[in-house]
């Protein structure tokens, strides 16, 4: 735990500035003249770039928030480091999100790129938006210092009230803003010890509940420019698929249809509002080249996948001698894995609204990925990365989805303005139909494991091999063929046993099918595959299956005491009637270590339920616990919905899937009771948006087997009642 | 041109009759509360009330709708609705909240049939109304919230 006084590094030296209207704005101090977060006052200031912390004249503070609001609650989390180290009152925090700035919005935990990502946020901004709010409080204390002479040592703040005792004075932030603004910027800021946080810690309402319970808080998919129009797009029905020729004199019969474009992804169909784009595109006739269209099937490429697997891949991890291991066992185990595609099928399509003049190309959406569209659109357009403005919104989920390939939809919709011309803005809406069948999904993988058990019963050998898609090659995150893709094997390289001889490796076949991150990426299908085959060794042994875990995490005290948690608050001990059974699973992904204890009912019909799920997280300091618990909440129902129904299937070429009839995503009556026990730490913050997903399925799949004695090996789950 | 009722307030629509309600709501009067999330009535984000009952407005062709009381998320104001609406915000249900304004709909009409539905009765009545977050262990929890709030 960083606490003390923070030496602040030269780049990171924070300058104030008088914004217009009496604001007083802090942000790290490089020059120039990037508008900040879109305000008016910052916009007429031009101390402005890279501010994380706006105080107005009415003492309203605005905390300036570098990652995109996408319902895992980070507004709220960034808010709440802020409002600590400033001791503001929690009524007085606003949120804004922060434009596209990489040298100033950088993730630090990505180097020179902005975005949102990896359950990344509260880890790597957790120090950056604490000192932020401690300088800001330093200067105001100086500010009042100056004004009442008096030493600053005597001055207090508490919710928002700036208090100097010995006199009897007070005054508002908003009271001291003009000063403040004139106090040198302190090079040393102390941080809070953690035990006088205020709002770290504990849980602060959401920032953005308001405007989610009365339809107020605007998407994408609702904001209306003067001028603007709507644009769907006749995207090629096989994926590399180009246009051949088109005939839109149909189309342009439509009422409010403007404009029928072709651009590089396909025919955008323009008009006046969604209702007449879709008739319009509907009425659209166009005749695709497919001589170098995908024609191939999931099914395909399974089969293509199980061969490929016969073979030794490219290792991710070798520990010991797994042939040798494997020589001298007793005992050999073996299982293969299926997952299939999957859709993200946000609430929210996917859309954007571009607007391109002589100024640039100016976007208004929920940007996961702002470094990235941003030199994506740059290129598309022959701009300069900094003529595309990125002005920021609500998202209505994203999973991963929004953090598109090589700016994707974003670049689109660009490319749509541009040919609209006009300087109209336009909105790009990927119906549900287009965002079910035009990718991208979380890949489709195959996985063999092996386990080896010597004549005294232990686990002596463990080969993972994992066969799928790279999701970074052809990105601009790829490392080089060379280089293992992480993306396909976290979770799986890292299985925390003490096994003495571990092999994992990794085929990436190149399919022409677009693939993507999906939230926890590989851990949602690693942790399936590592926790279901050591549940089965378990079994093979005859031994309990969370004792032979804890009993091979003994050098690991933090994913014990989630296992320990878990079960405890589970009842793992009691006895279950026949036909119900219950089941643990354990994963650490994004650096927080998750356990999740399920309970299933396994019916004669034919039928099963997820009746209760009891999970233990270890995530560092829960900034806001019950943010946590929601996104643990969250996650369990996301993997659940891909452990129960979600599947996409390819066929000729053609995704099966379309809507929510044919993709069955989770619904109220399948979600399970969800009990949350974080376990106290004073560690820096770990992950939270994606680590509670890996542990569901296996956890099921284990609850499953000791229901019915039978293994499941590949996900949805399909359950056949024993006659 | 067909007149409609929305929120207490007479429109004169100009859209073509076959406009499904939704998007009579978003594009021509702005109010985009009500959510566009399937275009197929399978998901309940686009859900509002027509005469007190929760309808999908995705696939509601507007002109048929004339001379019946509409209410959206932005004009709901029913006892329901108003102890949903307070559940929801004690509870910190939404997560994305996309869905929310269909989810809050969907529970309103439900306790204005039954003022105190058990879990299955609310697993009945909202699963029409799909929630990508998950966030229906908060939704569950608010119901009952509500259900308490009315008693």
């Amino acid at each position: 735990m960083s606490t003390g006084v923070v030496k602040l590094k030269r780049r990171e030296f924070m300058k104030y500035g008088l914004a217009a209207g009496g604001s007083l704005t802090l942000g790290v101090g490089l020059a120039g003249a990037a508008a900040a977060a879109g305000t008016d006052s910052a916009k007429a200031n031009s101390f402005v770039p890279n501010v994380f912390i706006r105080i107005d004249k009415d003492s309203a503070v605005t905390v300036i928030a570098k990652h995109l609001e996408m319902g895992q609650g980070i507004y709220t989390g960034l808010s709440t480091l802020v409002a600590d180290e400033l001791d503001a009152d929690w009524s007085q925090i606003r949120v804004e999100g922060a434009p596209a700035d990489t040298a100033r919005y950088n993730n630090l935990g990505w180097g020179a790129y902005q975005g949102t990502g990896g359950s990344s946020s509260m880890r790597s901004g957790f120090l950056q938006m604490r000192r932020a709010g401690a300088s800001a409080r330093a200067m105001l204390i100086n500010a009042a210092a100056g004004a009442w002479q008096v030493p600053a040592s005597e001055i207090t703040i508490t919710k928002g009230q700036i208090t100097h005792t010995a006199s009897g004075r007070t005054a508002t932030f908003g009271d001291m803003a003009v000063a403040a603004a004139a106090e040198s910027v302190p090079q040393d800021v102390v941080l809070k010890d953690p035990v006088d946080f205020v709002y770290i810690g504990h849980d602060v309402a959401r920032v953005d509940k308001s405007p989610k319970v009365d339809g107020s808080a605007i998407y994408t998919q609702d904001l209306r420019l003067p001028g603007m129009l709507t644009a769907l797009v006749a995207h090629p029905p096989r994926f590399g698929g180009t246009v051949k020729s088109f005939d839109a004199s149909a189309a342009k019969l439509v009422d409010g249809v403007t404009t029928v474009v072709q651009i590089d992804s396909g025919i955008a169909v323009v008009a006046e509002n969604f209702w007449a784009a879709q008739q319009g595109r509907d009425a659209l006739i166009v005749k695709w080249d497919e001589s170098h269209a995908f024609r191939g099937s999931s099914d395909d490429i399974l089969a293509q996948y199980r061969a490929l697997a016969s073979q030794p891949g490219k290792v991710a991890r070798r520990d010991g001698n797994i042939e040798a291991a494997f020589a001298a066992a007793d005992k050999i185990v073996e299982a293969a894995y299926e997952f299939p595609y999957l859709a993200h099928a946000t609430m929210e399509p996917l859309n954007c609204i571009a607007q391109v003049s002589e100024r640039g190309c100016e976007l208004w959406y929920g940007a996961q990925l702002q470094t990235g569209d941003q030199q994506d659109v740059a290129a598309a357009l022959e701009l300069d990365v900094d003529k595309v403005t990125i002005n920021m919104l609500y998202a209505g989920g994203s999973f991963g989805r929004r953090a598109d390939r090589n700016g994707g939809y974003v670049v689109e919709a660009a490319r749509i303005a541009k040919a609209v011309g006009s300087n109209r803005p336009v909105k790009l809406v990927w119906t549900r139909e287009d965002d079910m069948r035009g990718g991208a999904y979380r890949p489709l993988n195959y996985h063999i494991v092996r386990g080896g058990i010597d004549a005294t019963g232990r686990i002596t050998a463990w080969q993972h091999r994992i066969v799928g898609q790279s999701i970074l090659t052809g990105t601009s995150f790829s490392q080089g063929p060379e280089v293992v893709d992480r993306t396909t094997v976290e979770g799986a390289s890292s299985l925390p046993y003490a096994i003495a001889n571990v092999t994992v490796d990794v085929h990436n076949p190149a399919i022409p099918v677009p693939v993507l991150w999906w939230r926890s990426v590989a851990h949602s299908h690693t942790a399936f595959s590592t926790e279901t085959f050591f549940d089965e060794l378990a079994y093979t042994l005859g031994q309990d299956p969370l004792a032979l875990r804890l009993a091979l995490l003994s050098h690991d005290k933090r994913k014990q005491e989630v296992l320990r948690l878990a079960a405890a608050r589970a009842g793992w001990d009691k006895p279950l009637p026949k036909g119900r059974g219950r089941g643990i699973a354990l994963h650490e992904a994004f650096k927080t270590c998750v356990a999740e204890v399920v309970e299933v009912s396994a019916n004669s019909d034919g039928t099963f339920s997820v009746d209760k799920v009891t999970a233990a997280v270890d995530c560092g300091i829960a900034v806001n616990p019950d943010i946590v618990a929601a996104q643990m909440q969250g996650s369990i129902g996301f993997g659940l919905s891909a452990a129960l129904g979600d599947e996409i299937t390819i066929t000729d070429g053609i995704v099966q899937q379309s809507n929510f009839d044919t993709y069955p995503v989770l619904r109220m009556s399948q979600m399970p009771r969800v009990d949350v026990h974080v376990v106290p730490s004073s560690a820096d913050p770990t992950g939270v948006g994606e680590p509670g997903l890996p542990p569901i399925a296996p956890a099921v799949a284990n609850a499953m087997f000791a229901a019915t004695g039978k293994r499941y090996h590949r996900l949805p789950l399909q359950y056949t009642a024993q006659s | 041109m067909t007149k409609l009722r929305i929120n207490q307030r007479d429109f004169d629509i100009r859209a073509a009759d076959d406009t499904p309600l939704l998007w009579v709501l978003r594009d021509e009067l702005g109010l985009t509360g009500t959510k566009y999330g399937c275009g197929k009535a399978l998901c309940g984000a686009c859900t509002v009330f027509v005469d007190g009952q929760a309808v999908r407005s995705c696939t509601l062709p507007h002109a048929a709708l004339s001379g019946k009381e509409i209410t959206t998320i932005e004009g709901v104001d029913s006892e329901e609705s108003r102890a949903v609406q307070a559940a929801w915000l004690e509870i910190d249900v939404a997560q994305c909240g996309y869905c929310q304004s269909g989810q809050i709909l969907a529970a309103a009409a439900l306790l204005a049939r039954n003022r105190n539905p058990s879990d299955d009765d609310i697993d009945h009545a909202m699963d029409g109304n799909i929630c990508r977050c998950a966030t229906y262990v908060r939704i569950r929890a608010a119901i009952h919230r509500a259900a308490e709030l009315l008693a």
